[in-house]
């Protein structure tokens, strides 16, 4: 935890040299969504546009998600992440999983 | 009686998409206009741009997201388009909000970070909420933009 992860979603960090690839690391997460805030985003169906609850629920598990894949990384022993890609898929029609994958370096 | 009930309560929930869906729209698409305004200085490019970046520059990744729900009016105006086929202008508003309101988060996460430029950006759309033969539950749609943002070190 003693230094930060640097991450890009480009190939490189400019300015700093990459002198280890360590491969693919990633992080996801399954969250259902609870009852109450299913049942206030149902309420806010009825006029349409953002539902809020579900926009922070997503937010806190790709965090979660991010936060996974950092772990892996620094376990490697690397320093920074580039080319991190996102993915969301719905399992089922009450959980999401978030998804986040990059490559991890050691820089200079 | 029952019919009848069941029909007023329809007739009920499609008056209310109409009105407050379409003055909810109206206000989210002013909000959205004037924070574009606002955001204009900060270009958002799509590629890499790997010849310009400066060693000295800071870079990050930012994103924001949205999750957009569609409301009774528009799911059966979608419905009854569905029939003659063409555009689905209710859902195309929908996504176009929920897209321009990512992408709005992500430069303001941006801009708070003290970032003078954008590079990279994805985006990414899924949908989430309604089952699989979308029964039940009205369509809601998540939107993702992440990108690279890129802040120059103050050159005094």
């Amino acid at each position: 935890m003693s230094e930060t992860m640097q991450l890009t979603n480009i190939e490189i960090i400019p300015g700093r040299e990459i002198i280890e690839h360590y491969g693919v690391v990633l992080g996801s997460t399954v969250r259902s969504k609870h009852f109450g805030r299913d049942m206030m985003a149902g309420l806010k169906n009825l006029v349409g546009g953002e539902l809020q609850g579900y926009t922070e629920l997503l937010q806190e598990s790709r965090d979660e998600a991010l936060k996974r894949m950092k772990e892996q990384a620094r376990d490697m022993g690397a320093n920074a992440i580039v080319n991190v890609r996102f993915s969301t898929s719905s399992i089922s029609a009450g959980a999401a999983e978030i998804l986040c994958y990059g490559t991890a370096v050691l820089v200079k | 009686m029952d019919n009848f009930i069941g029909f007023g309560f329809l007739l009920l929930l499609l008056f209310i998409g109409l009105t407050f869906g379409k003055r909810n729209e109206a206000r989210h698409y002013r909000r959205i206009r004037r924070r574009e305004r606002e955001s204009a200085h900060i270009p958002i490019i799509i590629s890499e741009w790997k010849d310009s970046l400066s060693p000295e520059d800071r870079y990050d990744l930012v994103h924001g997201s949205v999750v957009v729900g569609s409301d009774y009016f528009k799911t059966f105006a979608a419905g009854i388009r569905q029939i003659f086929g063409g555009n689905v202008t209710s859902f195309e508003t929908l996504l176009d909000r929920g897209r321009r309101e990512a992408i709005l988060r992500m430069k303001e996460q941006a801009m708070s970070k003290g970032a003078d430029k954008i590079i990279n950006m994805r985006l990414e759309t899924s949908s989430i909420g309604s089952n699989q033969q979308g029964k039940g539950g009205l369509p809601s749609v998540e939107i993702h933009a992440y990108a690279t943002s890129v802040a120059s070190v103050t050159r005094a």
